[in-house]
């Protein structure tokens, strides 16, 4: 049997419906964190642990690239940064993820 | 210009917080319920399996108001699963899945649904909801919490008691000076989930039920890979809701993708023909404090309550979390109408809210499995090792082969303690025991 629908997390996030405000809510307070510390002893989890990949590495610039139009607000990066520099706030009142079913 | 001034502003209008603003409303204080979202719940996702005991609680009898109930559940599923196999508990009750009143004890929800259904009653109680708008901080003045900073141009909003029903990861509770540590990777779960859509009759044939009824099915085992936490389907009128959640610290180190631990989940062979030919109508994703009673922030200060997901009332174990939000948020709202009453919004008469969550079930529950969330921090592979023994052996009773069955009994004893001797079984059954008596 077959089972249609989005299996790659971007079709997964086609899915969903926000109201983007024309700045990030989400901002890296110590790339170099990211780049060195985080990198050797972590791995930069953020890139596998978010569910809407808002945090990718990106080897030429050295440093986090934040899609921040991806986020759901779930919070995770909050806590599950090992270094505390993901400094994430909640969108401006009525932006951000808009979700019909929940 | 004078400030204007309300008896109680609500921040967040999920269930503690439309609970809170409900009681307070209906006994005749001034309330503002501010809503980050551009309407309630359209930042909040669970499960979702909500309980009527709690939701009546605050809005009696709501079962004949239109409430947005998709499915009330009459039959619990557990399934200890291996990659390809599960062993399945299970109860089934079409009667006693209400209360003598006619109130339904456990049903499926959407959230954005609900949450906006729930808040409506707020509303309608009175209270003034304020969706749109993000709280920024909490105001002090003469040491105590005066009101809330909000995104808006003069959006200063002054009132005797500040309740925090802002949701997990509060900013606001540390703000508010009731916590002073940051909440630690074991103590979140990360839950990613999507809804399915099927046609009403296609869920009532494959989960066996009848129409408006509804099924719920708990995975443990094979399907979070070797970290802590469980997969799920929720059946709603006319999608299913699939899931999994597990610990953010397992995640950190394993490395897994949640969405990839979802899609393995989905195509589970015992999942996938549940799904067949449905759609995606939505994806999402959402932290649970799992830190449990111990990792609890305090729930009173001069000025300020806090409730539901920021005072990290879930219990795990028992999927339950919404209702312990709807209790606390109730009992968060007789504290502050008593405080009215005596005209004193400091701790000692704040600190009331704290001996009536002592007295319910909410904080009976989570002191009980206290050592619990210590235990799947520590012991991942707890669920995993028991779905594979469990299933090895009813695997072998099962086959019928020719081989007697008191043979039988010695190989599934003998493979047993090659995979985990007896001494370590009796062991993981002992911390178990410790961790939920």
């Amino acid at each position: 049997m077959e089972l249609r629908g989005p299996s790659r997390v971007e079709e997964k996030l086609y899915t969903l419906r926000w109201k983007h405000d024309r700045t990030s809510h989400i901002a890296i307070t110590d790339p170099r964190t990211c780049a060195d510390r985080c990198g050797d002893e972590w791995r930069r989890p953020c890139t596998t642990f978010c569910p809407a990949k808002v945090y990718e590495w990106d080897p030429e610039q050295a440093r986090i690239v934040v899609a921040y139009e991806n986020c759901v607000e779930c919070t995770t990066c909050l806590v599950g940064c090992p270094y505390r520099v993901i400094d994430w706030r909640p969108p401006r009142g009525g932006f951000g993820i808009q979700y019909r079913y929940g | 210009m004078e400030v204007e001034k309300f008896d109680a502003v609500v921040v967040g209008a999920g269930p503690a917080g439309a609970a809170a603003a409900t009681t307070m409303a209906r006994a005749g204080l001034s309330v503002v319920l501010v809503e980050r979202g551009e309407y309630p719940g359209a930042k909040n996702v669970m499960g979702g399996v909500m309980y009527g005991r709690m939701a009546a609680e605050v809005v009696p009898e709501f079962w004949t108001q239109g409430a947005p109930i998709e499915r009330v559940v009459v039959e619990e599923r557990i399934w200890l699963a291996t990659d390809d196999s599960a062993v399945s508990v299970s109860h089934r009750s079409p009667e006693g899945a209400y209360h003598p009143d006619g109130c339904p004890n456990a049903f499926t929800v959407l959230r954005a649904k609900w949450d906006r259904w729930f808040a409506q009653k707020a509303e309608e109680a009175g209270a003034l909801l304020v969706p749109g708008t993000t709280v920024e901080d909490v105001l002090w003045q003469d040491g105590r919490v005066a009101g809330v900073r909000t995104g808006r141009e003069e959006g200063d909003l002054y009132a005797d008691v500040v309740v925090l029903c802002d949701g997990v990861n509060s900013a606001l509770v540390e703000r508010a000076r009731l916590r002073d540590h940051p909440v630690e990777p074991h103590q979140l779960a990360l839950g990613v989930k999507e809804v399915i859509g099927l046609p009403p009759e296609v869920i009532e044939a494959r989960f066996n039920v009848e129409r408006g009824q509804g099924v719920t099915i708990e995975i443990y085992g094979a399907v979070t890979r070797g970290m802590s936490g469980y997969g799920f389907l929720y059946t709603n009128h006319d999608s299913v809701s699939v899931g999994v959640g597990v610990l953010v610290s397992h995640l950190m180190r394993t490395r897994i993708p949640p969405y990839e631990l979802l899609e393995g989940l989905k195509q589970h062979p015992l999942v996938r023909p549940l799904l067949a030919g449905g759609e995606t109508l939505e994806y999402s994703a959402h932290a649970i404090p799992e830190g449990g009673w111990r990792a609890m922030p305090k729930l009173y200060g001069d000025g300020v309550l806090v409730a539901g997901d920021a005072a990290m009332m879930v219990n795990g174990l028992h999927r339950e979390g919404s209702n312990l939000a709807m209790t606390a948020g109730r009992l968060a709202g007789e504290t502050v109408v008593e405080a009215k009453r005596r005209g004193d919004f400091t701790a000692r008469t704040l600190s009331l809210y704290a001996a009536k969550l002592e007295e319910s079930f909410v904080l009976k529950d989570l002191r009980k499995y206290r050592d619990l969330p210590e235990l799947a921090e520590r012991r991942p592979d707890l669920f995993g090792t028991f779905a594979e023994l469990v299933n090895l052996a009813a695997h072998e009773m099962l086959t019928v082969d020719g081989l007697p069955k008191r043979d039988k009994q010695r190989k599934i004893w003998r493979e047993v303690t090659r995979r985990k001797p007896l001494w370590g079984l009796a062991r993981d059954l002992y911390e178990v025991w410790r961790a939920i008596r």
